[in-house]
This record gives structure tokens, C-alpha cells and sequence, in this order.
């Protein structure tokens, strides 16, 4: 016997993926709850199967719209590690730069306009801004400097194309990012005025034990590299990736699943790059994190949204760093010739770990590929929590469960694009 | 950020079959447009709307909708009064046109005449071509943009910016 019914969603078509949650109860507990994503499958392994060593940089930046950046970086990463290539320091910390503007731009708008709503009793952004305009302004131009990044290096802040295997097609003009400079300083102010902002909310007090995976590296706070690490002590490089992760069907999502070491459910994200990563970061920001009551570990996934600020605010302060240390890469792009290898990139979207992998042919075309977005990793993470998250509140009206769900997942960005909208809410008393 | 102060701005995603009707008719409406209308191809952010727009005084939006009609139903409002909820959708990460409309309308950032138009969508999967009925939309809608685009009065609007 089914209850209650389902909530109505789209209307005007952007369609970047669909999916529901079912919430199953036996006996008033909570059995299952699943995240039902029936996003049609998007087959862009197999799309690269014959394609040019060359391509999956432009194609993979298709699969999503928010973070093209990081499919263009784990791609090129593991093109290049295929033909045994070491791309120049400059076009590195390049990349890192143009990574840290998805970040800045990719935060800004969940922490603005999808998740500070929830907790400020607005049901969106748009009625946050008709009472808090000066807000909402503040959130679109600390996205618009990201989209700016993007935009001079990128060539375009959606889909950029001036990123290539091995580099850059063309490198900027220290003068061009210099140029910058002023904008991402304001971005800088109003990133830490949202973290002070942000930590003030009130959160539900709900916490799991995660095991959270998630780049390090030696010196640096994870963007573009570094070996996988967990909180139960994985510790290897992208290349033995697959002997510990394994990928697998479930009946209600197009969209795999991912476990660790044959059982175990993790979780990447900011929660976790910052759990494992946190004396990473500059004292300045690692001490505004404290002050404001993040403590070293985060494990309420409410309390995201303050992580999720002090990442923002990370990426602007780097942002300063890089343009102020800029030399233009000159070559632009490393020369990759084709060889017969397998290849491994992982880099840290905004959601988390993207794993990519291409084995190629020594005539230069793909024979393998695959990818592994965070949200797909994440969503055995999601469905444990909101278990535990439901079973207390299911006395709640349709309306209201499905709105405190709704704001539990949005805890997590998830990307349903990447793995594959929301919501549709079924409950089933059995 | 466009420096003419008439656009007509195409959203949608060439590569997911219906959604690209709105490129299709600005793609159309380049062909043909009078002078100082700049045409502009949005896929992606939305959000980008708020940016493309910030200066102008006349502009027309064209986007493909879901709303259960029959596929190729042309729809047009004038955002002056707050789109039907039937128009927007929510997301984890996308914004509607219309949800664009509304936050630019509390942000007092909406420009003085902005018009869009909608057609319903039938196939949305990847790669797919555009359909029969949308393809046919396209050329009414672009014949119909083309009208009012040659019909007004620039300086009408100018006097709004």
C-alpha cells in the first residue's frame, strides 16, 4: 500500500536530469530509502570508444554545466599520464586557477541561491531575494568573478574551449588576469563576510559517521591533485583506483553506485576534503573556520554549507595567489604524442572526487573509457543518511517530510546531471 | 554584458533535441534581424540572462517548454506581470526562464520590456534532432519575432534604458 502523492516538478524545459526519492516503512521504520534516478543513461564511455586521444576534454566538459572544469582536468590528466607527459609548473598552477573559478562559481550558487533558503525559512532563492536583494546580489557577484576566471582563461564560462590535452591553446596575458585582481579581492571580502554569515544559521542537529575519500596532497589544499586518502587510511595513487573502488547496478538509478573495497559507503565532497585536508589551508582561513565553530572534522552535512564558504573563500585567496605569481606557460600546451597505455586523473570538482580513465591505442584513438562523478560515489552516502534522517520525522505531513528531505539532499549539491532534477517524493507503508 | 539595447537571446542545448529550439529561432532571427538587435545563444547557466540583459531595454527570450501541451504549442508572455508557476521548475543546480524572470524582478534588475517566447518540447534525449512539430514552431515563432522586431519603434524603448 502506497501513501501519499507525488509532488509535482518541471515545467519549463532545462533538462538536465530527473530523479525521485522513495522512503519505504515496515512496521513505522524506515527500510530502504532511495534516491530513484531515471535520468536516461548518457552512454559517454562509450561515446569516446574510436574517438580521438584528444577529444575528451571537449566532449566530457558536456556532461555537466556547472563543473565542465573538472571533467576537462581529470580528462587531460589522464591523457597525458597515459603518453607518459609532465605538463609545465605554469600550465599547472594555470589550471589550478581556472579550477579554483568553477569552485568560486559553483559555490556561490548553492550556498546563495539553493541551500542558505532552506535554513533563513525561504522556499527559494528568488523569495530570498525579494526580501534580501542586497544578499542575493552579493552571492551573484561572488559567482559572476568566478565566471570571469573562467571566462578570460576558458575562452567561456559554460563549456569552456581553450583547454586542450597537455595545456592551454592560448595562455592569457599576465595583464589580462592581472586585471582581475580587484574583483576577486571584493570576492575575497565577501566570501569571509559568508562564512561568518553562514555559520550563524541554525542546523539540525544530525550527524553520521562518514567515511569521507578524498584527495591530499603534500603541500597543497586538493584541487587538481594528489593521492586518494579516506579517514580509515586508504592512501593510494589514481592509478590503483580501480582495485578499490567497484561500480555497480541497482535497480532504481540509471546512475552506478560506488563502494569501497567490495562494502564500504563513503562519501567525497567539501566534508570531506576539508575533514582530511583542513592543515592545508592558509592559518588565516583555517582560523576563521574555527573561530566560527567548524571544528577540524564536519559530519553534520547541514553544517556543509559552512565548509562549502570556507572552500569558497579558499578559492578566491588562491585565485589572488596564482595571478599574482603568473608567468604566461609559454609553450601554452606540452606536445602529447600517442602511445598504446592506459592513463588515471582525479581531480576535486566541487562535489568531489572525478575519477577518469582512458586506455588508448598506439594509433591515438580510445579504446576504454571511464568516468566516475562524485555524485554518483555519493549516493549510497545520501540514501544511508536519509534513512536515519526520515525515521524520526515520519509522522510529518507529505508536504512537510518532503521538504525537510528535500533540504537534507541539497545538503550534499548533488549533481543529477553529472550521475544524472528533483524532487519527487514517494512514501510506501508496507 | 551586451552593449545594444535590443536583444533577442536563444536558450537551450543544441544537443539535447526539442530543448534547442530557442537557438534554432535566434539562429533564424540573425539571418534576418534589423539593425542594433544583437542576438545572443545562451546554453547553460541561465543565471547568464541577468549579465546579458543588465543594459537593455528590449528583449525577447526564447526557450522550449514542458508543460503537457501538445508538442509545438507556441506560448508568449511579457514579463511585466509574474510568469503562471506552471512555467518554472526546480532543480538542484538549473534555474528556469522564468525563475531568472522572477529573481531579476526582486532584484529590480528585470529590463524595462522583456517578452518571451515558449514552445513546448516533445524529445528531449541526447543527440535527438529537433522534432517535427517543434521544427514547424520554430519557423512560425521566428516569422512572428521577425514582425515585432521590425514593427517597433526603436526610440520608444531607448527612452525607457
Amino acid at each position: 500500500m502506497t501513501h501519499g502523492s507525488r509532488v509535482k516538478v518541471p515545467a519549463l524545459a532545462r533538462v538536465e536530469g530527473e530523479g525521485g526519492l522513495e522512503i519505504v516503512t515496515e512496521d513505522g521504520k524506515v527500510t530502504e530509502a532511495r534516491l530513484d534516478i531515471y535520468e536516461p543513461p548518457r552512454f559517454f564511455e562509450a561515446m569516446l570508444r574510436g574517438r580521438r586521444y584528444t577529444e575528451p576534454p571537449d566532449i566530457t566538459a558536456r556532461i555537466c554545466g556547472i563543473c565542465p572544469i573538472a571533467y576537462q582536468m581529470s580528462a587531460c590528466q589522464a591523457i597525458e599520464d597515459a603518453c607518459g607527459v609532465t605538463v609545465s609548473n605554469q600550465v599547472r598552477q594555470l589550471r589550478r586557477l581556472i579550477y579554483c573559478g568553477e569552485w568560486i562559481e559553483s559555490h556561490a550558487l548553492h550556498i546563495y541561491l539553493l541551500h542558505a533558503p532552506d535554513f533563513l525559512g525561504y522556499e527559494s532563492g528568488i523569495a530570498l531575494a525579494k526580501t534580501h536583494p542586497d544578499l542575493v546580489q552579493r552571492g551573484l557577484r561572488i559567482k559572476k568573478a568566478g565566471n570571469l576566471l573562467m571566462t578570460v582563461i576558458g575562452g567561456r564560462s559554460v563549456h569552456p574551449v581553450n583547454i586542450k590535452v597537455g595545456g592551454f591553446y592560448r595562455a592569457p596575458a599576465v595583464a589580462e588576469l592581472g586585471a582581475l585582481a580587484p574583483e576577486l579581492e571584493w570576492a575575497r571580502q565577501a566570501a569571509e563576510e559568508t562564512v561568518r554569515w553562514v555559520a550563524a544559521f541554525d542546523f539540525p542537529d544530525f550527524d553520521h559517521p562518514y567515511e569521507f575519500v578524498s584527495l591530499r596532497h603534500p603541500s597543497e589544499y586538493p584541487i587538481t591533485q594528489g593521492r586518494i586518502v579516506s579517514t580509515s587510511g586508504l592512501d593510494i595513487t589514481p592509478a590503483t583506483y580501480d582495485e578499490h573502488f567497484t561500480e555497480f547496478q541497482v535497480p532504481h538509478s540509471t546512475a552506478l553506485h560506488s563502494v569501497l573495497d567490495g562494502i564500504r559507503t563513503y562519501l567525497t565532497g567539501p566534508m570531506a576534503r576539508y575533514s582530511l585536508n583542513h592543515d592545508r589551508l592558509p592559518p588565516d582561513i583555517a582560523g576563521l573556520a574555527r573561530a566560527v565553530g567548524l571544528e577540524t572534522t564536519c559530519t553534520n552535512p547541514f553544517r556543509s554549507i559552512i565548509v562549502r564558504a570556507v572552500e569558497l573563500l579558499y578559492a578566491c585567496d588562491e585565485a589572488l595567489r596564482l595571478i599574482a605569481a603568473y608567468q604566461s606557460p609559454a609553450p601554452p600546451a606540452a606536445d602529447v604524442p600517442a602511445r598504446q597505455a592506459t592513463g588515471y586523473g582525479a581531480t576535486e570538482a566541487p562535489r568531489g572526487l572525478l575519477y577518469h580513465r582512458y586506455r588508448i591505442r598506439a594509433d591515438g584513438t580510445i579504446e576504454d573509457a571511464k568516468i566516475v562523478p562524485p555524485t554518483s560515489q555519493n549516493q549510497r552516502a545520501i540514501e544511508a543518511d536519509l534513512r536515519d534522517f526520515a525515521a524520526p520525522r515520519l509522522h510529518l505531513s507529505q508536504h512537510q517530510l518532503t521538504h525537510e528531505c528535500e533540504q537534507a539532499v541539497r545538503s550534499y549539491d548533488p549533481c543529477i546531471s553529472c550521475a544524472t532534477h528533483f524532487l519527487d517524493l514517494t512514501v510506501s507503508h508496507r | 554584458m551586451s552593449t545594444s539595447t535590443r536583444l533577442v537571446i536563444g536558450v537551450g542545448n543544441h544537443d539535447r533535441g526539442d530543448d534547442a529550439v530557442g537557438l534554432a529561432v535566434a539562429e533564424r532571427i540573425r539571418a534576418a534581424a534589423p539593425l542594433g538587435v544583437e542576438i545572443i545563444m545562451l546554453d547553460g547557466d541561465q543565471l547568464g540572462l541577468l549579465d546579458a540583459w543588465a543594459n537593455a531595454a528590449e528583449v525577447y527570450v526564447i526557450d522550449a517548454v514542458c508543460s503537457g501541451s501538445p508538442p509545438g504549442t507556441v506560448f508568449r508572455f511579457d514579463a511585466a506581470r509574474p510568469l503562471p508557476a506552471r512555467f518554472s521548475h526546480r532543480g538542484t543546480h538549473t534555474f528556469s526562464l522564468a525563475d531568472v524572470v522572477e529573481l531579476a524582478r526582486a532584484l529590480g534588475t528585470l529590463p524595462p520590456h522583456l517578452t518571451g517566447y515558449g514552445i513546448e518540447g516533445h524529445r528531449f534525449d541526447m543527440g535527438d534532432p529537433l522534432s517535427p512539430e517543434t521544427s514547424k514552431a520554430v519557423e512560425i515563432v521566428a516569422e512572428r519575432l521577425l514582425r515585432e522586431l521590425n514593427s517597433a519603434d526603436p526610440g520608444r524603448w531607448l527612452t525607457c534604458a
